[in-house]
């Protein structure tokens, strides 16, 4: 019970704290102070008490498709379990809803970008579709690698490992997914080298040009989605490169936490010595991350 | 009376229920509204057949013997034919009171007659099929629904490309029906009768062939690449709602074919289910890339469905590799999941087509890119449109995702979890699947925004509105059903069950899909979406109703004035997977070359026509035809000669038969 309402807890607070590091990290580097740890906190705070502006040419679909991402990134959530804790719920088969839920989340996304029909949301949203095309397969490449070492196909088992513990076999395929599914983490939720989410030219962009109409709460709760995006995801990936646990009990929630803050640090100095890929570029990395994904699967089952 | 007597009689009625429309004037539209009412009755008849009257234990056959020389009237229902019938008797009534507004007899006085009779004879052929016990029969029955086809494809004969897709379609069809003629002479030749009895004694030698004549057979008629040349033609060029009855329901009845064979014959190898399987993911990645680079709605919807008849070839595959190795649980997960994505395509698909119908009405065009804005003068059709388009992507909470999650354990119990011995490489079944889940989204995406969202791109849309009702309740019916099966797929599982007993030859108390599968979660995480949205939805009324939310235009990066021609077009939107995919679509471009600083007016087009009709079949009959040019001798084009032709191989035959 109290491993359910931190799970609850981590999953509802610690999200906007993850990209005020990340951007702390960027601060850094560049020789800045930066803006506080929690301004992104702030940042949805004030969102949502600001008044909005709608289009004249948009349907409902623009506004229920911040919400909608909310829940089922939400519910994407509860269904991935954190640290060496069960996930809140978990059945068999859960691993395929979880990746459909993020494709509920991306539908309604993208047609909200069309909804306005200006031309640079409509770009945004046709990058988006194409690069979940190649995502897509090197996610599901990594779940049925975790599936076959787990011998179970529910997320929570696939990410704490098999009962018996890991063989030496899945020591190489575990390393080459972990590549892939950072280099899907880094495409999901937007980040340098695929997408810039600082950036203010709004031909370059994926996720922040699908957004440019949104304003007010609208824009917060996206704001507040895609900090949970980075959440959800990172806490898979997090299972990957740290597959065997210490028997740490309630301490663990400390130290899943700070594993959190090492991959949001990890992702600020990718974003601080890299540069964005060329667009036509993005699609070559990420069919690295299927190749990476599809070796990891094919080493294991030889 | 027994099941299979009502569904006979509902298939007659069926039959007979464009009678009225001959007997009535032309110009009204009384003669359809008798002839719409006896369908429905009959499928109503039909419906009450297969769910009140049948009875598992008596699964009663009819026979009678008749005067052909071959075959048998057998007919008899069991759960594998129910399963498929629960379709044919539920979406074709709804097509056609949707026809009631959508064709109406008083304005195609020309047509309407025609499209009336067939599409009775369509359905009653449709069930004829599924209850026929008997290789003759079906094959009778295959043929009236062949034919029915085409007739109801060349409504509008006026048209050349009209007649041009029912030429594609008479010739593909025939070809296909070619094969299963061979397919039922050596069924004959293995059992020794056109009885459709189990057959598991039949040697590896005579089951291979048999195998390989049904998939082309049925794999034409549900679409199979390469075999789906007629299906994009036929779709686009046929009415909407006639489009919706072959998407949503006849493409099922090749389905239906190759899981009855599929179940009576004997697995002897593995590469069936391998090469269904391969197949199978082959034609779904093919199909959903293709809908995406077109720009016709309809061929873009017919590309769709091939898609989904590929993730159905998938499940069927697995269920066929599952029972040659003796893995029940891919059986079972595999074969619902086909079966269930069966139904759930007849769904959203036909719901899909015929909001195309009302599309097309608002629009007066098929083409993608000239339309837009239309949700704002049809928030009802875009509602439903949207309740289709997320059904056929497979996102929860919605009836497509309850079937291919079947399809998905499936495939990852290829893995060999729980310490069985697997087969791992079928797991990569689930990784094509993904991609088409991913690029499904991304098609969708493209045509529901595209028509219904921004602005309009070209002026003549400013009249559009809503269908009728008559129109509008069919789609919501199916838009219900969606939702229905989306949240409650678990109530189709006792269905499902028998019909993989039936198939697998497995006592039915051993099946059991829920143990795999525990499908109360997805109701669960399905419900508490709805209900999240519901909240949501109140907690947004209330914050308009405190809030005055002010209207400006869309934000353009300060350009000052900006047209709805600047708008992302569906072709834009597609271009990079497009690009991306150009090795399997081989797009023709015609771009303009720009040498001078100051360029004339010059136009870019784009063109992915159909490799596999275009570059591979029309060119390989145009050889054959080349080649054989000096058999013209033998084809005059004379009716009489024919008609000698066939006296003098009558002849011979009883001459030879006479003698052996």
């Amino acid at each position: 019970m109290i491993n359910l309402i931190i799970h609850i807890l981590i999953l509802l607070l610690v999200p906007p704290l993850l990209l005020g590091i990340i951007n702390k990290t960027k601060a850094w580097f560049a020789g800045r102070k930066g803006v506080p740890y929690f301004q992104t906190y702030y940042d949805i705070i004030k969102l949502l008490r600001k008044g909005m502006v709608l289009s004249t040419t948009t349907t409902w679909i623009f506004v229920a498709a911040p919400i909608v991402t909310l829940i089922s990134v939400l519910l994407a959530g509860i269904l991935v379990p954190f640290g060496p804790f069960p996930s809140p719920i978990s059945f068999a088969g859960d691993v395929i809803l979880f990746a459909y839920l993020f494709g509920l989340a991306r539908f309604f996304t993208t047609t909200a970008a069309l909804d306005t029909g200006s031309a640079f949301e409509g770009m945004g949203s046709a990058r988006e579709v194409t690069f979940a095309c190649l995502t897509e397969p090197a996610l599901f490449f990594a779940f049925l690698v975790l599936a076959k070492i787990s011998g179970s196909f529910q997320l929570t088992r696939m990410l704490l490992g098999p009962e018996g513990g890991f063989t030496m076999v899945s020591a190489a395929p575990l390393v080459l997914i972990a590549v892939g599914v950072f280099i899907v983490l880094l495409a999901e939720t937007c980040r340098i080298p695929v997408d810039d989410p600082n950036t203010h030219l709004e031909l370059t962009m994926i996720h922040e040009v699908m957004v440019l109409d949104h304003s007010g709460p609208l824009l917060g709760v996206i704001l507040y989605a895609s900090s949970l995006k980075f959440l959800i995801l990172g806490s898979l990936l997090l299972h990957i490169i740290f597959p065997i646990r210490p028997e740490f009990g309630l301490l663990n929630w400390p130290l899943f936490i700070i594993e959190l803050f090492g991959l949001a640090i990890v992702v600020g100095i990718i974003e601080s010595i890299m540069a964005r890929l060329r667009m036509r570029n993005v699609s070559y990395l990420l069919i690295g991350a299927i190749l990476f994904c599809g070796f990891g699967f094919i080493l294991l089952v030889r | 009376m027994n099941a299979t007597s009502i569904v006979l009689l509902a298939t007659i009625l069926i039959a007979m229920s464009g009678l009225p429309m001959l007997v009535f004037s032309k110009q009204t539209q009384q003669g359809q509204r008798y002839a719409v009412a006896i369908l429905v009755v009959g499928c109503l008849t039909g419906l009450y057949g297969v769910t009140f009257a049948f009875d598992v234990s008596h699964s009663t056959k009819l026979i009678h013997s008749w005067t052909l020389p071959y075959g048998m009237f057998s007919v008899g229902i069991d759960a594998i034919s129910r399963f498929f019938l629960f379709l044919i008797f539920t979406v074709p009534a709804l097509i056609a009171i949707y026809g009631l507004g959508y064709w109406k007899q008083n304005e195609h006085i020309g047509n309407g007659r025609q499209l009336g009779l067939a599409f009775g004879l369509l359905v009653s052929s449709l069930a004829l099929i599924c209850i026929a016990q008997d290789g003759v029969l079906f094959l009778l029955a295959w043929e009236i629904m062949a034919l029915a086809i085409f007739f109801l494809v060349t409504v509008e004969d006026e048209k050349p490309e009209v007649r041009r897709a029912g030429w594609v379609y008479l010739v593909t069809t025939h070809l296909a029906t070619l094969c299963l003629f061979a397919m039922f002479a050596l069924w004959r030749y293995a059992t020794g009768s056109f009885a459709f009895d189990s057959a598991q004694g039949i040697p590896a030698y005579l089951a291979n062939p048999i195998f390989i004549l049904a998939l082309l057979g049925f794999g034409a008629k549900a679409g199979l690449m390469p075999l789906h040349i007629w299906l994009p033609g036929a779709h686009a060029n046929a009415p909407s709602h006639v489009s919706g009855m072959l998407s949503g329901v006849v493409l099922k009845i090749g389905i239906y074919g190759i899981v009855r064979m599929t179940g009576l014959l004997p697995i002897h190898e593995a590469w069936w289910g391998g090469s269904l399987l391969a197949i199978g993911s082959i034609t779904a990645v093919c199909g959903i890339v293709y809908a995406i680079a077109q720009h016709d709605l309809k061929r873009m919807l017919a590309y769709s469905s091939i898609e989904n008849v590929g993730i159905i070839f998938m499940g069927i595959g697995l269920a066929v590799y599952g029972r040659y190795l003796g893995h029940m649980d891919w059986v079972i997960l595999g074969l619902a999941g086909a079966l269930l994505h069966s139904w759930n395509h007849g769904l959203f698909k036909t719901l899909l087509f015929l909001n195309s119908g009302a599309i097309i009405h608002a629009a007066h065009t098929r083409e993608m890119d000239k339309m837009g804005g239309l949700g704002k003068k049809m928030p009802h059709s875009m509602a439903l449109f949207a309740i289709g388009a997320l059904g056929i992507c497979a996102l929860p909470p919605l009836n497509g995702f309850a079937s291919e999650w079947l399809v998905y354990i499936g495939l990852f119990r290829t893995l060999g979890l729980d310490g069985s011995l697997g087969y791992p490489a079928l797991s990569v079944g689930a990784v094509a699947l993904s991609l088409v889940g991913a690029l499904a989204v991304a098609g969708f995406v493209k045509i529901f925004s595209v028509i219904y969202l921004g602005m309009p791109r070209v002026a003549g849309t400013e009249r559009a509105k809503d269908p009728g009702l008559s129109m509008i309740i069919p789609m919501l019916m199916m838009a219900f059903g969606c939702i229905v099966i989306g949240l409650f797929s678990f109530l189709t599982f006792p269905l499902l069950n028998s019909a993989v007993g039936i198939w697998s030859g497995m006592p039915e108390t051993h099946i059991s899909i829920s143990a795999f599968a525990p499908s109360l979660w997805i109701s669960l995480i399905g419900l508490t979406l709805i209900i999240s949205f519901g909240l949501a939805f109140i907690l947004w009324n209330r914050f308009q109703s405190k809030n005055r939310i002010p209207r400006r235009g869309t934000w353009d990066c300060g350009y000052a004035a900006p047209t709805a021609r600047m708008q992302y077009t569906g072709s834009s939107f597609g271009q990079s997977l497009v690009r991306f995919f150009r090795f399997l679509l081989w797009p023709r471009y015609k771009q303009p070359f720009i040498k001078a600083l100051f360029p004339s007016k010059q136009s870019f087009s784009r063109e992915v026509p159909d490799v596999i009709l275009d570059r591979g079949f029309l060119p390989g009959f145009h050889y054959v035809q080349v080649k054989l040019r000096k058999l013209h001798i033998i084809q005059q084009g004379n009716t009489h000669l024919y008609i000698l032709y066939i006296g003098f191989i009558l002849l011979f035959l009883v001459v030879y038969g006479a003698k052996s």
